[in-house]
């Protein structure tokens, strides 16, 4: 099998191996994406608390996890975070994965969470004072309808970030494709074929969805601009 | 008389379906000024927009300075004319814009500076020195070094006029240059043009809303209607002694 | 105390992964840049197949994760080609500078779209020809609009970086790897200091993005 060229066989006999890992990968994808889509409210809610010092510690350490490797992240959950005493549990390589990628990507979409209630327009907040709506309902019924849509493409993207981001899990064990392929290739001392599926899995199931949701960002901007000029009239 | 300077001859204009321009000609002689008036849409614009370069006519010939300027010769035929023989004609024609396109990360005095010197390849300091002439004559001296940003409306228009003027061209275009600017600072703008045309040989042609300045200093005015050249003739002849029933209706609504 | 004795103990250790993790990521922001001036001027070309060409790769590098383009070059370009890369270091700064040179041809493509249409034809009025056009009107103001972005990417390629680690370099991640695979017990405390250490890396240039934020505020045309 030492060959050095491209051999069809290879590729014919790594296929299924890899797609052995594809449920592992997706649900890791879902499950870390959903993970960082509340998470990213907890950071919303802490970024909104009136204190000044708590707003600046609570900007700091969402940088600190944003610039700094969501790799490095994955090994600190999974194999520091046992280590420390009194609160440290040994979790499983998908638990850690689920942790450490939906913790990183929640300060992105604290963010964008951020931005959609800023763009809420100011006489909303005023429209429901004067209205004189419980804190809940003002949020529930006239905030959030109007904050959350125009993110929901900006969201999307981050879907598909993060299925990308999703083969680094590997490293810690999580058996989806990139590691399929990375035992396939140790195996046979093959890595060609089976690494150029997991691009090719990759590129067929990113490229798609990116364009559905250029296509959805489209459309959601013509649907703002035409309730835009009902507001005009 | 000597030749005009621009001849339209029997010039369309369509925009997908849309018929703007229906057979457009026209005599404009150097220094002479030319005001185009006529409802929104009767494409008054793209008239000297084509004249620019800007917009290609769908057919028809507009010869500037006796040269056809979107067709060029070319083995014996006439082809659709390149970019290089489009420069060398453009080089004779000003342009001052409805939104003024000022450069805005240069300050102003780079912005009437950069076309001279890389276009014109002239001599730095000539070109600073007339260009500071010239932003003093629109009455911006002080503010050579500031960011268009930094300006009103009717400052930036002044800027955007200077910056044609340095380039010395024998032909100005001016695109509703005060109909984007709060009505407090027209006058200032009309001012500079007033003083151009006064003081300056060159053609202006000047799409305008502005009724009174069109008759107080144009040679010629043009009515634009549907795509034709329904009335042209002096101002006075135009404005104030027109038969023309579609005129007299777009003049009243303009002049209470 | 315990603690301090370890950090003064660890720090020195990571410090010797510094020169990689920093080389890497100077050479690859570099690269990174050159490929997104290159393809995104390309994608704007008037001929197709340099379009088609360049929207290839943009894809094909935009779709596909960093680690797999990484393990990719690392394992199948010496076996498909025969040739060696020359080292790891190479093949680090290929595979990510290909890959945010991708993302960031997006950024250079979409600034110089959202130049004001009334910029070209201003610069047309004053007959420049379209080289200068470009070079004197509509670049200068998208590369004032792309500064934010460049200073996100640049962050993106910091944390890219600690994947050399991967392929046999002694970055800063590799080291702490070395520190608790010889003592387990100390991971909490090594693993938090490699993030202190990626995060003072980034913290230049979370400064120079907001810089850049406030830059390309100002002067362009909106």
């Amino acid at each position: 099998m030492n060959s050095t060229y491209w051999s069809w066989d290879t590729f014919l006999d790594a296929l299924p191996f890899v797609l052995q890992g594809l449920g592992y990968t997706v649900g890791l994808t879902i499950a870390s994406y959903l993970f960082a889509l509340l998470f990213g409210f907890v950071w919303t809610f802490l970024r909104r608390l009136p204190n000044k010092v708590f707003h600046f510690v609570v900007t700091w350490i969402m940088e600190f996890i944003r610039s700094t490797p969501p790799l490095v992240q994955l090994f600190f959950i999974y194999y520091a975070w046992p280590m420390i005493p009194g609160i440290g549990v040994t979790l499983s390589p998908f638990t850690s994965a689920v942790i450490g990628l939906g913790i990183h990507f929640s300060t992105y979409i604290g963010e964008i969470y951020r931005s959609g209630i800023e763009s809420v327009d100011k006489g909303q907040w005023e429209a429901s004072r004067a209205l004189n709506f419980t804190t809940i309902d003002k949020w529930k019924k006239v905030i959030l309808p109007q904050a959350l849509p125009p993110t929901i493409p900006m969201l999307g993207n981050y879907f598909i970030i993060m299925f990308k981001e999703v083969p680094l899990a590997s490293i810690i064990g999580v058996a989806g494709i990139m590691l399929m392929a990375n035992s396939y290739g140790a195996q046979n001392w093959a890595y060609l074929e089976p690494l150029t599926i997991v691009g090719i899995i990759f590129l067929l199931l990113s490229y798609p969805s990116a364009v559905l949701i250029r296509k959805l960002e489209i459309k959601m901007n013509t649907r703002f601009d035409k309730n835009a000029t009902i507001k005009g009239n | 008389m000597t030749e005009p300077i621009v001849k339209f001859q029997d010039v369309h204009k369509s925009f997908g379906d849309t018929q703007v321009l229906k057979g457009i000609n026209l005599d404009i002689n150097s220094a002479e000024k030319v005001a185009v008036i006529g409802p929104s849409g009767s494409g008054k614009t793209t008239i000297i927009r084509m004249l620019m370069t800007l917009e290609e006519p769908t057919s028809g010939d507009i010869i500037v300075g006796g040269t056809n300027l979107w067709k060029m010769e070319k083995k014996g035929q006439m082809v659709r004319a390149n970019e290089k023989h489009l420069r060398e004609i453009r080089g004779d024609i000003g342009m001052v814009f409805q939104h003024f396109n000022l450069f805005p990360h240069m300050t102003i005095l780079e912005n009437c500076m950069t076309a001279p010197i890389h276009v014109k390849k002239e001599a730095k300091e000539e070109v600073r020195d007339r260009s500071i002439q010239m932003l003093d004559r629109v009455g911006l001296g002080d503010k050579l070094n500031n960011y268009p940003s930094q300006l009103s409306g009717g400052q930036k228009q002044r800027v955007a006029m200077a910056r044609a003027l340095v380039m010395r061209p024998k032909i100005m275009l001016f695109d509703e240059v005060t109909s984007a600017l709060d009505p407090e600072l027209v006058g200032e703008v009309l001012e500079v043009i007033r003083d151009i045309a006064k003081n300056d040989d060159m053609a202006m042609v000047l799409v305008t809303h502005e009724m009174d300045f069109a008759l107080d200093i144009a040679d010629k005015v043009l009515f634009l209607d549907e795509g034709v050249i329904a009335e042209q003739g002096t101002a006075s002849q135009v404005i104030e002694h027109s038969t023309n029933e579609r005129l007299q209706e777009f003049l009243h609504r303009f002049r209470k | 105390m315990i603690t301090i004795n370890a950090i003064i103990e660890i720090v020195p250790q990571l410090s010797r992964g510094l020169g990689i993790t920093i080389s890497v990521l100077l050479a690859s922001a570099v690269f990174a840049y050159l490929m997104a001036f290159i393809a995104g001027l390309c994608r704007l070309s008037k001929n197709i197949f340099i379009r088609k060409f360049t929207g290839f790769y943009v894809e094909v590098f935009r779709g596909t994760s960093l680690i797999v383009q990484l393990f990719w070059l690392f394992y199948a370009v010496p076996m498909l080609f025969g040739i060696e890369l020359g080292s790891n270091w190479w093949i680090g700064v290929i595979a990510i500078g290909l890959n945010y040179g991708a993302y960031l041809s997006e950024v250079v493509r979409g600034s110089i779209l959202s130049v004001a249409k009334g910029q070209t034809e201003a610069a047309t009025a004053l007959n420049m020809s379209s080289f200068q056009r470009m070079r004197l009107i509509i670049f200068p103001q998208a590369v004032r609009m792309m500064l934010p972005e460049f200073g996100n990417y640049t962050i993106q390629i910091l944390k890219g970086t600690s994947l050399v680690s991967l392929i046999g370099m002694n970055d800063i991640l590799y080291h702490g790897d070395i520190i608790r695979s010889s003592n387990l017990s100390q991971a909490p405390l090594v693993y938090f200091l490699v993030l202190v250490f990626y995060f003072i890396i980034a913290l230049p240039l979370i400064w120079l993005t907001r810089k850049g934020e406030s830059i390309s505020k100002k002067g362009v045309a909106s």
